[in-house]
């Protein structure tokens, strides 16, 4: 049988590993040897989940959502990861990997932000800590996303512009490396996707894997058994989605579907359809499925979402996309605009615009009255009211 | 003997000098070559740009875009280099990152490389274990050398190891940074340029990263067999152009 997880060299299948220059080899192979074992000691797991239970709220809710399953014919559940401290599931990540730096004695905390919830949930996680802060943020998107970045400050992080290429996600990642290509002791790189050289894409799934481990147990008490017939999730990097898949990969019953941004649609120029667009390639130290010209040059991907707009996808996913496992579609701008203004309609609660993308997989694909989907709302609108406004009129 | 093997063996210092292909026009690229070894420099790094430099700071980044801006690919470096050992005998090494060469082929780039008369390879984010497991026989194949790179955090185990899969010289990073941020060597690195060399290595050492000048050029050769100049050439071309490239290396020694 395929193994959908990591094997030993850090791949998913051909996926993954760490193509990183020899600078951050000391720092990545630190991290690599430790992290497992950091992760099974009784005491950190003990913090970790207090931690998870009374800072970041959790369990959240897995909520039945009777006026959408009325609406499409068929059986639907939100993970409530919205409502989570934060309002993402990002800080799951974020309170894993601080203490992750804590036993590896670092005190300085980098991380990259596209539209600022990862920088807002390490910013947390900092000055929880008490441990210094700094967020890489392209220039473009510092602009964009005022809001977060007055987050980031208040909570205490310094946000530093990322002033080279496109000026947008991947350069902060660009950035972030190089901050620690030039600080490779006391630092430690909160990475805030399923993405980046092996253990990250699979440390962030493991404390993603929260997500999954709770469906099963709160599905088995709602309807009597663990495994929907589908778990659903957008996916940028891929972080709430390897935490949605992660306890469903070695289930066969249970489909898994993935939805990442076509913006503008898939051929338009204007798209971040990783699994449609990408040929396989190494970005940020993982060899994935990646856009990019014919000659290798990274192309800058697009969509209305700041969290799915990145040119890769996590080494796992793109496993999951080759391998047949997962089912993948490239939603637009509108679907997803259209998916998020209904779930407000129908149920009460705006989605991020991330989350909207998974939504929209229901005017797409038709599911049985009797299936079971669990669909994981990811984030909360409240960042994206701008947007919603400017699209609606509102 | 590979060209770079037998630059190796001269009784001097090696001087070597980077720059980004394309940069700052599109087509100074072989005249830029062939003025530098006009002017004495012993080994010439040709970056293949790179939409997404990891390693390197702004000025080697910027000297990239502005190189890929002026329409330089990997395809079009090979056409402009592919008389050029009519003109040029020193050792030419192409540094590029490894997704470009990836999309390429890899065993396509090494043939076209050696055909092309390039003597080596340096791709900073393909790691010695990948390579020594999937690629070493292709480089060997075509004759081609990799060069490794090792820095101050680099353990004496992995030195050993990288030393045993190289078979030129190891690319040895003076500080723990990006290309282009340092200015001047302390006491820290002369520590370190002191332990490497007392390490006996069977592969020679040539520093970069942080020399700019004759002053550092001295330093670092004092405990290695050269020293390359990346970031500090590249200024020099921004801000002189191509037309004084004679005032530049002789500068330097």
């Amino acid at each position: 049988m395929i193994s959908y997880n990591v094997d030993e060299k850090g791949y998913y299948g051909e996926f993954g590993g760490a193509y990183i220059p020899e600078m951050l080899y000391p720092n990545v192979e630190e991290l690599r040897e430790n992290y497992l074992q950091i992760m099974a000691e009784p005491g950190f797991k003990a913090e970790f989940d207090q931690l998870l239970k009374d800072y970041v709220g959790r369990p959240s809710p897995l909520y039945h959502a009777k006026r959408l399953s009325e609406k499409y014919n068929t059986k639907i559940y939100l993970k409530r990861e919205d409502l989570n401290h934060t309002g993402a599931h990002k800080i799951n990540n974020t309170i894993g990997q601080i203490l992750v730096a804590k036993k590896l004695g670092k005190n300085r905390i980098i991380a990259e932000t596209g539209a600022g919830q990862h920088g807002v949930a390490t910013a947390t996680v900092c000055a929880l800590m008490g441990l210094q802060c700094i967020v890489y943020m392209g220039e473009i998107d510092i602009k964009r996303q005022a809001p977060n970045v007055a987050r980031m400050k208040m909570l205490g992080a310094e946000v530093r512009p990322a002033l080279s290429g496109s000026r947008t996600l991947k350069d902060a990642t660009n950035e972030a490396i190089r901050d620690w290509i030039n600080n490779p002791v006391d630092t430690h790189y909160i990475i805030g996707s399923a993405i980046g050289p092996h253990p990250y894409p699979d440390m962030v799934t493991r404390f993603q894997s929260i997500i999954s481990e709770e469906i099963k147990w709160q599905l088995k008490e709602q309807e009597g058994r663990e495994n929907p017939d589908y778990v659903v999730a957008c996916i940028g990097g891929g972080s709430n989605a390897a935490g949605t898949y992660y306890h469903f990969l070695k289930e066969p019953e249970v489909g898994i579907i993935a939805v990442e941004a076509a913006g503008k649609g898939v051929n338009s120029g204007h798209s971040a359809a990783t699994s449609k667009l990408g040929k396989v390639g190494v970005i940020h130290g993982c060899k994935t499925l990646l856009m990019q010209s014919p000659d290798g040059q990274i192309t800058e991907p697009y969509s209305i979402s700041a969290g799915l707009d990145y040119p890769g996808v996590g080494p796992m996913h793109a496993h999951l996309a080759t391998s047949g496992r997962g089912e993948f579609f490239s939603l637009t701008d509108d679907e997803a605009m259209q998916a998020g203004y209904e779930l407000a309609q129908l149920e009460g609660i705006i989605p991020a615009i991330e989350s909207s993308h998974a939504l929209a997989v229901l005017k797409e694909k038709k599911f049985k009255p009797e299936d079971i989907v669990v669909i994981c709302l990811s984030g909360r609108g409240d960042k994206d009211l701008e947007t919603y406004i400017d699209y609606f009129k509102l | 003997m590979n060209r770079i093997q037998q630059k190796l063996q001269e009784d001097k210092k090696i001087l070597s000098i980077y720059f980004s292909a394309g940069y700052p026009n599109n087509n100074d690229t072989v005249s830029i070559i062939e003025d530098l070894e006009k002017n004495g420099v012993d080994l010439i790094e040709i970056g293949l740009p790179f939409s997404d430099p990891l390693a390197d700071g702004p000025t080697i980044q910027e000297s990239s875009t502005t190189a890929l801006r002026n329409g330089m690919t990997t395809e079009v470096l090979f056409n402009q280099l592919k008389d050029i050992r009519a003109t040029v005998s020193i050792p030419l090494i192409i540094m590029g990152y490894f997704n470009p060469i990836l999309q390429y082929g890899v065993e396509a780039f090494c043939k076209k490389c050696a055909e092309t008369g390039i003597d080596g390879l340096i791709i900073p984010d393909l790691p010695v274990d990948v390579y020594a497991d999937e690629y070493q026989e292709i480089f060997e194949k075509y004759g081609l050398i990799n060069v490794f790179l090792i820095t101050p955090q680099t353990s004496d185990e992995r030195i050993r190891f990288i030393d045993s899969v190289s078979n030129g010289f190891i690319y040895m990073v003076s500080s723990a940074s990006v290309t282009g941020s340092q200015t001047g060597f302390g006491d820290t690195q002369s520590e370190y340029f002191k332990r490497i060399a007392s390490m006996n290595l069977k592969n020679p050492q040539i520093i970069g990263f942080g020399i700019n000048n004759a002053e550092t050029f001295k330093q670092a050769t004092e405990y290695a067999k050269g020293a390359i100049i990346g970031s500090a050439f590249i200024k020099y071309l921004t801000e002189e152009g191509t037309a004084k490239i004679a005032d530049f290396v002789k500068a330097l020694r």
